[in-house]
């Protein structure tokens, strides 16, 4: 059996990362991890006559350019998993038709790269491929109009709101035998702790990583320590503070190894508030600086854990609390 | 609103603390310099108009279309929304923030056609201040109108 305990898989033959790129708007260009991009764009339109256009463009861009740093043929690549945030994941979609791959379009909200990742990682270890491509975007300026409001609308963002990370981040998963490799991954359950305000996502998200961090490490019989790292995707200041606080209260002090995607991308100073968000979050961290820095040696066993809010504007509107998931993948050095 | 549970409530209760609590002095002042700075630019306009011999009645109209003006060419050039960041309510309660809501809804929908885009999204922030203004307006008419029949 490849299933320990009750959400958690354990790969036979854990999949490996053959190959990663990430594609990031200006501002994200400007943050933390510039050097670690494959491509920061000059302005966030990308020569497109639509933001959605130029979301297509960066997502189609970001899987042709992993598939090249694999060195896989693209022949060779036999699914692409891929989603966004916007409505009918039309971004996904839309690179797909271009692409020519086949295709399987998957919605976890901020969580589809883990999504992804875990997915794409059963089919290589179960056999059914040998190569594909899991990839993600996110637009600050798609997703903006379709959550929030108009660009030029001069209105205040709270404290506690949290910014759309321009930017997408494909990686190739791969049977070949190299590192890093993924190695567990733990599919996380719907967690509602009653919270509903749209602009506070880290509130709402941080009991969803916390549940699949305690599941992940009964599942598994694993403890904090044996990761150098554990990443959430985009809790962003307050869900992150908030996340430690719990696990501390479960017995987990993670604190000297936690960090999250939303907190990392931009410096405190690029004014986004409570930190970043979107697909791509968790994605060009993952896609970029841990898979570099795994290849380097710096970091060996990686706990991604990537967070996403189920909600839309009509469940907003309509009074609904918010849903929320996280997912994580192991990602080691073996 | 659904019902929370008791560990939904603790949460809450718990999550409450956590939370940053906005700027609101700093909110309150900048709001009334911008917000004051606004009204004192359509006071001269106002005053000009009464100058070149309208009466303050009259000047009124032509005071609220520069204004309009105004707010809308902010809008397209890209400075309210920076302004709104710092100005807040300041910006937003002026007839120039009016303007701003509406405006900046029509550039946002212009790629989705100007029948389905630009003319339905227009009034998605401004409709509802329009129905109840307008409708609360006209109830309080009415009353006043009733009241010294």
């Amino acid at each position: 059996m490849k299933k320990l305990g009750s959400q958690t898989i354990k790969f036979e033959n854990p999949p490996s990362i053959i190959g990663t790129a990430t594609i990031v708007g200006p501002k994200e260009g400007q943050g933390r991890f510039k050097e670690y991009y494959d491509l920061i764009l000059k302005d966030s339109i990308y020569q497109e006559k639509s933001w959605e256009k130029a979301e297509t463009k960066i997502l189609k861009e970001a899987v042709e350019m992993a598939i090249k740093n694999s060195k896989v043929p693209t022949d060779k690549i036999e699914y692409l998993i891929a989603g966004d945030l916007l409505n009918q994941i039309i971004s996904a979609g839309f690179a797909a038709r271009e692409l020519g791959l086949p295709f399987l379009g998957i919605y976890g909200a901020c969580s589809t790269i883990a999504q992804g990742a875990l997915l794409g990682s059963m089919i290589v270890d179960g056999g059914f491929a040998e190569n594909l491509v899991a990839a993600v975007s996110s637009h600050f300026c798609t997703a903006e109009r379709q959550f929030r409001f108009p660009l030029e609308l001069g209105n205040q963002r709270k404290p506690t709101s949290q910014w759309t990370v321009t930017g997408a981040g494909a990686m190739v998963i791969s049977s070949q035998i190299q590192n890093p490799r993924i190695t567990f991954a733990t599919v996380g359950k719907v967690i509602d702790m009653g919270e509903a305000d749209p602009n506070d996502m880290g509130t709402a998200m941080a009991p969803a990583a916390v549940d699949t961090i305690l599941r992940h490490f009964q599942d598994t019989g694993k403890t904090p320590d044996d990761y150098d790292l554990i990443l959430t995707g985009d809790l962003g200041s307050i869900g992150k503070h908030i996340a430690e606080e719990l696990l501390k209260q479960k017995g987990y002090d993670i604190s000297n190894k936690y960090s999250d995607c939303g907190v990392l991308i931009f410096y405190p100073e690029q004014d986004v508030h409570a930190g970043a968000s979107g697909c791509a979050c968790a994605a060009v961290v993952t896609c970029g600086y841990i898979y570099k820095e795994m290849l380097n040696g710096k970091y060996n066993r990686v706990l991604l854990v990537a967070t996403g809010a189920l909600m839309s504007t009509t469940s907003t509107q309509q009074g609904e609390t918010i849903p929320c998931i996280a997912h994580a993948i192991s990602i080691e050095n073996l | 609103m659904p019902v929370l549970t008791k560990e939904q409530q603790d949460y809450k209760r718990f999550a409450k603390n956590k939370k940053p609590k906005p700027p609101l002095l700093k909110n309150m002042i900048m709001a009334f310099i911008v917000g004051g700075i606004i009204c004192t630019i359509g006071q001269i306009i106002l005053n000009f108009f009464v100058s070149r011999g309208l009466t303050p009645g009259q000047a009124g109209g032509p005071t609220a279309i520069i204004m309009v003006f105004l707010g809308s060419f902010l809008t397209g050039i890209g400075v309210y929304d920076k302004i709104g960041k710092y100005a807040g309510a300041g910006s937003i309660v002026p007839i120039t923030g009016f303007a701003n809501s509406i405006v900046s809804p029509a550039m946002e929908f212009k790629r989705e056609g100007f029948v389905f885009g630009v003319a339905a999204k227009m009034f998605v922030v401004a409709g509802p201040v329009l129905v109840y203004g307008i409708s609360s307006a006209t109830l309080i008419g009415l009353i006043y109108y009733l009241l010294n029949m």
